[in-house]
């Protein structure tokens, strides 16, 4: 809740820094910003990109400042660490009172740490000591060693003067202390602000996961085998969908019989969700590369032939017409002129497809893998190594992104003619 | 001479509602080489659908089409055809959509550069040769279809709205063109226009056609297109026999629209 409160407050700060501070120093007068009319003209709204940058950094930010990152300069306060105190007053069955004092060393977890040393001090209750992990909490026993038990009836009745009963819950001074229906003490540290690193690790631990796995691995596998047998799925199984699902379109939009008979079949398995064919895929192939590579076929193959044939029906008569009066023949028809027209639709399909492709395999690896982006992130998760998930969460966002760049660069080399005609 | 004849052509598209729609009624005509012949009608008149029966796109329900002595079957290099829109190809430049045809014929480079090369210096696209044609102007473009549709040397050329899509200088310009293209080509031209000045400028011969059933309504023969060759054609316009040309045929083809609402309402009572 805070954290959307910072981030609102960040939004608003940095627009009006933006607009009424750098603008002033920087004006253009390009077309766009001579029109006077901008709200409601969506081909004015460019994406500021000040915004873009400043964007990406509060995310960096709020995510260091939020799990104790040394990364960045200015944390949300963490959790307790160090050495801490409170008193408990337990009262004998007889209504004597003594006061003791409970020794907690909070430490991080991980470290190695010796329970700090303390004198029994006098009464019948005496002073104890216990060390508890931050975030952590502890169930201190604390009549153990003193003289009057709970089982000989005394009962803790305030804790640094607070009167207590089972059940309540009172702060001390560096965290909660519960006393149980059994009468003991709990002692939970103050947590902070910050995320435990099995919840969220700082940047700089997923940095370093990168670099452990890309030299040690993961799983049997470093982490660019892992990348690349996901992305080796991907390419085969789009190759195969598209050096079917092609051809498929372009005789669907040829031919009356090819049309009448996939007609139903692809108009059917076009909106089964390649998710959905995970256990078909499974229980026929197994989970070993053959059955990755039948399901992304699958997924790309009802893509690719919707968008040949798309692409087909896409050719202007007129087109058609023209090749003919200049002499073409049915072959050259197609190679000349059906080929080339149904090109910008078959590179928006192979995007779509590569999209689908590229979630549909990290999806099955999730379901059975042995390697894999996907079997990665899931097998970390079961061990809570929560850093290799989130570093797996940030390559697979960035290889999808990268995919997507890559084919509209193809498509803008191969097809200039897109958009423009 | 070689000759292109319309002998009896009637086309008839049946409806699936049982009803049929009379497109072409017995349509004869006879065309000598090196004619321009403009069409004119009204929509509906059957203009365009008896276009793409010479082009061979559409076979007729009776009669026939002969071109010096063989029937008309389907499309071929012989008859070319320009297109409103162009029709071009966007994925090759300007010199590879001119040399489709020939490339098309399996012809050598060194066999077609040369008409290549002229052609795009008569229609005036000799510096864009290289060019994407989705790059140039509506006119432009519509030069290199004509350039286009010229290499293939075709023995009749169809050109359905040529200049429909331009604007009203360029189509003044492109006119010009058409006459020069024709007069030095001596190709057989059949052009289908819904601008009677550009019918009465460019027409050699002129047929006005009619609607339900498309029929031949009336024809003329002009003097303007041969006039007009080489000229300014707003000359040719000044001349009061072009203007009295322009009102008869204007006025005929206002009745015949008039003809066809009276009777849509007479249906719709």
């Amino acid at each position: 809740m805070i954290i959307l409160v910072i981030y609102i407050v960040i939004f608003a700060a940095a627009f009006f820094l933006v607009r009424f501070g750098v603008r002033k120093f920087r004006q253009m007068n390009d077309f766009t910003s001579l029109k006077t009319v901008t709200f409601g003209d969506e081909s004015a709204v460019r994406p500021d990109r000040w915004a873009s940058v400043i964007s990406v950094v509060t995310i960096f930010l709020l995510w260091g400042a939020f799990t104790g990152s040394k990364w960045v300069p200015v944390h949300a306060p963490g959790p307790f660490v160090g050495d801490a105190e409170f008193t408990y007053t337990l009262e004998a069955p007889n209504g004597d009172r003594d006061d003791a004092t409970v020794f907690v060393r909070v430490f991080e977890v991980g470290e190695e740490i010796v329970k700090p040393e303390i004198e029994p001090g006098d009464g019948f209750a005496k002073n104890d000591a216990s060390a508890v992990g931050a975030w952590r909490s502890d169930l201190i026993l604390m009549d153990k060693n003193d003289e009057t038990k709970r089982d000989d009836g005394a009962k803790v009745v305030a804790i640094d003067g607070q009167p207590v009963s089972e059940g309540s819950t009172v702060s001390v001074a560096a965290g909660k202390v519960t006393v149980t229906a059994k009468g003991a003490l709990n002692f939970t540290p103050s947590g902070g602000m910050q995320m435990e690193p099995i919840w969220l690790p700082p940047p700089e631990s997923v940095v370093k996961r990168v670099g452990e796995i890309a030299s040690e691995g993961y799983q049997n596998f470093t982490l660019w085998e892992h990348l690349y047998w996901s992305l080796f799925r991907v390419i085969v199984g789009f190759a195969l969908g598209a050096a079917v699902g092609i051809p498929l379109g372009y005789a669907m939009g040829l031919s009356d019989w090819f049309r009448g008979w996939f007609d139903p079949i692809v108009e059917f398995m076009r909106p089964v969700p390649p998710l959905a064919l995970i256990p078909l895929v499974i229980i026929w192939a197994g989970i070993g590369e053959s059955g990755k590579i039948i399901l992304l076929f699958l997924a790309a193959l009802w893509i690719m032939t919707i968008s040949a044939r798309a692409g087909v029906s896409g050719v202007a008569i007129s087109k058609v017409h023209a090749a003919y009066s200049l002499g073409a023949s049915k072959w050259q028809l197609m190679r000349h002129v059906i080929v080339p027209n149904s090109l910008p639709e078959i590179f928006t399909g192979a995007r779509v497809a590569m999209g689908v492709c590229w979630g549909t395999v990290v999806a099955a690896e999730l379901v059975a893998a042995e390697k894999g982006a996907g079997m990665m992130i899931m097998v970390a998760s079961r061990f809570q190594l929560t850093d290799i998930v989130i570093m797996g969460i940030i390559l697979i966002g960035i290889i999808g992104y990268g995919i997507d760049i890559l084919m509209r660069k193809a498509e803008s080399w191969l097809v200039p003619w897109k958009g423009r005609v | 001479m070689s000759t292109l004849s319309i002998e009896n052509i009637s086309m008839r598209f049946d409806l699936p509602n049982g009803s049929h729609v009379q497109a072409l009624q017995d349509v004869s005509l006879e065309l000598n080489t090196g004619e321009l012949m403009s069409v004119l009608g009204p929509s509906g008149c059957g203009k365009t659908t008896l276009l793409n029966i010479l082009a061979g796109f559409l076979a007729p329900t009776e009669g026939q089409i002969t071109l010096n002595g063989h029937k008309v079957t389907g499309p071929d290099a012989e008859r070319g055809m320009v297109f409103q829109q162009g029709a071009l190809f966007e994925w090759m430049s300007v010199r590879d959509n001119v040399s489709f045809g020939p490339r098309m014929a399996g012809k050598r480079e060194k066999e077609w550069r040369g008409t290549v090369d002229h052609l795009l210096d008569v229609v005036g696209l000799q510096g864009f040769k290289d060019k994407a044609v989705y790059e140039l102007s509506g006119g432009m473009q519509q030069r290199v279809a004509l350039a286009r549709c010229l290499a293939n040397d075709p023995d009749v050329i169809l050109m359905d709205e040529p200049l429909g899509a331009l604007d009203a200088l360029t189509r003044e310009k492109m006119q010009g063109l058409v006459l020069k293209l024709w007069k030095e080509t001596g190709k057989t031209i059949i052009l289908i226009t819904h601008s009677v000045e550009e019918a009465l400028l460019l027409g050699e011969r002129l047929l006005v056609m009619a609607p339900r059933p498309g029929r031949i309504h009336k024809e003329y023969r002009l003097p303007f297109a041969d006039d007009g060759v080489g000229k300014d054609l707003r000359e040719v316009k000044k001349n009061p026999e072009f203007g009295q040309k322009r009102e008869e045929i204007l006025s005929m083809i206002w009745d015949m629209e008039e003809e066809i609402m009276g009777r849509t309402e007479e249906a719709d009572a």
